[in-house]
């Protein structure tokens, strides 16, 4: 019987293919008195070294049939095992209480998993996932009970489970797990990332995919919308094979266009480049053909640690990036920290209204030391790669002319040291503040280049936080208020012979592009997962066409208009 | 009995790769070795124990090694810290 299931959908992709149920194994704990406890922790070490066995016999598996890294998983749960504040405890428990090994075992163990799961950190919380794997591992010894081992799997199947553990995970091998279906976790759950890791489709919280699969139906997981297929008739079938394989080739176009640059159909050329908050984002960058990093988010740096970061860290930080980026742009915005984005060691007064106080900008100028100490490290860093530095949340000419006479002075104060700095920074600012958009052709005689920072110009203008559900509906990127402003700034720059970006998530967004780009924005920044996908839509536009749309287009009168008027030439 | 302070300047800090190349590294140590953050100290045998003090970057730890290889313990406890690229001494 054909049944249709929604979850969420955790990895791109479509697989077809027949059911495989990992069971979770029935493994109840009961509370037992034990009189000889001596036998029982025999009892409990011989579980343990069972486990030990199986893990490394696990591990060795993964390491050759997937990766290293995977692999490395298995070294921490086998480290687990040989805790002393894990077992000691479980023996003297067994000893004192004379209790049985499961319920030692259960109790220690749910110690440390509490511990683990109270901590503020996500990556600490998961870790709780994995001290459960091990335990689930020896209970089944303990308990006699077989748990099924992914990695044993031999044919295309898509494996159905109520959930999967990290270890679980860890041993699907692509070649034969063709995808994966849970009743539970989200998007962010251990395996939905390993999942997209590994590239397999897969769909997470479906909730009852265990009541209504059998071992051996036929299923469609279509990763891309969260949906699942029991059991599907021919037509549906057919169907799915086709979206599959248009993802296919629609993955193939886009995997070509890597390292293609950016042009339109009538060939006009633009930059398109990433988003990133730290250096290990730049593999990613890299990966989707990123040309320029449009924006660095410094803030990351100064966050989740308990004092400023040093001149040497930032010089390390900011170098790993632009070596990473080689000759390609990187544009780096100094720190944007203040009003609701706090630093634990910086006390700041409360304001009531942050989005407009004492930040970004505001705040270097006047924390003066520690925006020089910034601007130092991007100085010194700077001859590894083509740095651009950008103040964010500038308001008046006043201010930028400020900011940049602090760089100078370093930079003088640099050079007198003998220390070598390059010799092409440019240097620009967010247009993110209205009063700059307004005043762009002022602006644009004194800075290199302009990055319209969407995500605040649009809730500055509209005078709308997109975050409070009563008045987000004011959040509107296509409202011609906002259009004319972009408008207004492209044109001041490009009148000085200078560039402009856009940083927001406007840049990215496949409405936008064709608006953008008849309006002659030269550089798009976005994450680095839609680079590929944008890149591949540019090339089908013609940047001649869409300006002949301009004049119409910032006549329409609301953001309704516009966003209709653009579909229906596309 | 020896210390050391280390800052980790990972900007994952303390995380599972360099936590499991620590703890393994010390399991063959007949010293008591200790692991100290913001006044909590732990067992740096135990991989739960280290993890748990869910250490951010930018932070100082004190580690004390006591017994007869002491020395040895803290050489290499420093040597891994090294390799793995998490600190600086």
């Amino acid at each position: 019987m054909t049944k249709a299931l929604t979850g969420i959908a955790a990895s791109d992709g479509i697989a077809i293919a027949k059911a495989f149920r990992l069971e979770n194994a029935e493994l109840s704990v009961e509370k037992r008195s034990v009189s000889d406890t001596a036998q029982e922790v025999a009892r409990f070490e011989a579980a343990i070294n069972l486990a030990v066995e199986e893990l490394e016999e696990i591990k060795k598996r993964t390491a050759s049939q997937i990766s290293d890294k995977e692999a490395a998983i298995f070294g921490a749960h086998l480290l687990v095992l040989a805790d002393p504040e894990l077992i000691g405890p479980i023996k003297e428990q067994i000893d004192t209480a004379q209790v049985n090994a499961e319920f030692a075992l259960e109790e220690t163990a749910q110690t440390f998993i509490d511990l683990f799961e109270a901590m503020d950190n996500d990556y600490m919380k998961e870790r709780a996932a994995d001290i459960r794997d091990v335990k689930k591992r020896v209970l089944s010894h303990l308990l006699g009970v077989t748990i099924q081992s992914p990695g044993m799997i031999d044919s295309e199947v898509i494996v159905v489970a109520e959930d999967l553990t990290p270890s679980d995970t860890v041993q699907l091998n692509p070649k034969f797990v063709k995808g994966f279906i849970t009743d539970i976790g989200g998007r962010t759950s251990h395996s939905a990332i390993l999942a997209r890791t590994l590239e397999i489709p897969a769909v997470v919280g479906a909730k009852s995919v265990m009541a209504d699969v059998t071992n051996g139906t036929t299923l469609v997981v279509d990763g891309l919308d969260g949906q699942v297929i029991i059991d599907p008739d021919a037509a549906t079938i057919a169907e799915y094979e086709q979206k599959k394989e248009s993802y296919e080739q629609q993955k193939a176009e886009w995997a070509k266009m890597k390292l293609e640059p950016t042009i339109t159909k009538d060939g006009h050329a633009v930059e398109l480049g990433a988003n990133i908050g730290s250096p290990k984002d730049t593999a990613g960058v890299i990966d989707n053909g990123g040309e320029a990093i449009g924006l660095y988010r410094t803030e990351f740096l100064y966050m989740g640690r308990d004092q400023f970061p040093t001149e040497d860290e930032q010089v390390d930080a900011y170098s790993a990036v632009l070596v990473a980026m080689g000759e390609k742009p990187t544009v780096v915005r100094t720190l944007d920290i203040g009003g609701d984005k706090e630093l634990s060691y910086l006390a700041l007064p409360k304001e009531l209204n942050p989005f407009l106080g004492l930040r970004a900008i505001r705040l270097c100028l006047e924390m003066e030391d520690m925006f020089r100490t910034q601007l130092r490290a991007l100085l010194r860093s700077s001859v590894h790669g083509n740095l651009k530095i950008m103040f964010p949340m500038i308001a008046t000419l006043d201010e930028f002319r400020q900011a940049k006479a602090l760089l100078v002075d370093e930079r003088a104060k640099l050079v007198s040291e003998g220390i070598a700095v390059s010799e092409r920074i440019e240097v620009g600012i967010m247009v993110e503040i209205p009063s700059t958009a307004v005043m762009a052709d002022v602006f644009a005689k004194e800075v290199d280049f302009f990055s319209i920072g969407t995500n605040d110009l649009i809730q500055y203008t509209m005078a709308a936080d997109r975050m409070n559900e009563r008045v987000s509906y004011l959040y509107q990127p296509f409202n011609p208020a906002i259009l004319r402003l972009v408008k207004r700034v492209i044109d001041a720059a490009h009148a000085e012979g200078k560039w402009v970006g856009m940083c927001g998530e406007m840049a990215g967004d496949e409405i936008a592009i064709p608006i953008l780009l008849g309006l002659g924005l030269d550089e798009f920044s976005m994450s680095a997962s839609s680079i590929l996908k944008a890149r591949a839509q540019i090339s089908k536009l013609s940047k001649d066409e869409m300006a002949g749309h301009t004049e119409r287009i910032l006549a329409l009168a609301t953001s309704d208009e516009v966003e209709t008027y653009v579909k229906n030439i596309m | 009995m020896v210390e050391k302070q280390f800052t980790i300047t990972d900007e994952a800090g303390m995380h599972a790769r360099p936590a499991s190349a620590l703890v393994g590294s010390l399991a063959k140590f007949s010293s008591d070795i200790t692991m100290e953050h913001k006044g909590k100290k732990v067992n740096m045998k135990s991989i739960l124990g280290v993890m748990s003090l869910g250490i951010p970057t930018g932070s100082v730890v004190t580690v004390a090694a006591d017994g007869a290889d002491e020395a040895e313990a803290i050489a290499k406890i420093a040597e891994v810290m090294a390799a793995e690229g998490i600190s600086t001494p």
